[in-house]
């Protein structure tokens, strides 16, 4: 999977009925530092990720492996909303509502 | 599968179903000199691996068959540990106890 940040949604009235009832969230890319990476893809959203969410995105067939894009025409699906990550015990990113103060990195 | 090492943790409480306690890991891909080969990605883990351990990860679909719920939407999962690796290209050879 990839990190990632919703950076919009996408509405279409006119496309394949097998996606008709899917949310299409634009997912842009992030490596480990928070950084945008210069890659975007539009990402089914399965776990009710909102604008600005940072959340993880799975790319090719794995993608229909939930109940909701199950045998449909689709790459790419939010599979997680992130809370936090470090990197080398480092806490890179907490989400601003996560209580960060005292907390340490430890086992998640 | 591709060779990688483990240098980072997520947390995330809201996930698709079937992935509780499923640990999820940053993984930087490495080739067999042990350089970086590649973007890091997020990767669930099999084989409780740890913070800079040298691990093997298999990419796509495959991925699910290592979890206990395998239909979920996960495209890289951590299935071994490395403790050797031998090839016969110049470079040093990974032997056990090697720092990765």
């Amino acid at each position: 999977m990839f990190i990632g940040k919703v950076v919009g949604s996408v509405v279409s009235t006119v496309k394949d009925e097998k996606v008709a009832s899917l949310r299409f969230q634009v997912v842009q890319e992030l490596d480990e530092h928070g950084k945008p990476r210069n890659k975007y893809v539009v990402a089914v959203d399965t776990v009710g990720a909102g604008q600005d969410d940072l959340v993880l995105y799975a790319s090719g067939s794995s993608a229909r492996q939930t109940t909701l894009t199950d045998g449909r025409p689709i790459d790419a699906a939010i599979m997680a909303v992130i809370d936090s990550w470090d990197v080398n015990g480092t806490l890179v990113y907490a989400k601003e509502d996560l209580d960060t103060v005292g907390w340490t990195v430890g086992e998640p | 599968m591709h060779l990688g090492k483990v240098i980072g943790r997520v947390v995330a409480t809201r996930r698709s179903a079937g992935l509780d306690e499923v640990r999820l890991l940053i993984v930087q891909p490495l080739d067999e000199q042990r350089a970086i080969a590649g973007d890091t990605l997020v990767a669930c883990d099999a084989v409780q691996a740890g913070l800079g351990d040298l691990v093997h990860v298999c990419d796509g679909r495959e991925a699910t068959l290592a979890l206990p719920v395998p239909f979920v939407p996960v495209d890289a999962t951590i299935v071994g540990h490395v403790e050797q690796f031998a090839h016969d290209g110049p470079g040093p050879q990974i032997g056990a106890g090697d720092e990765p």
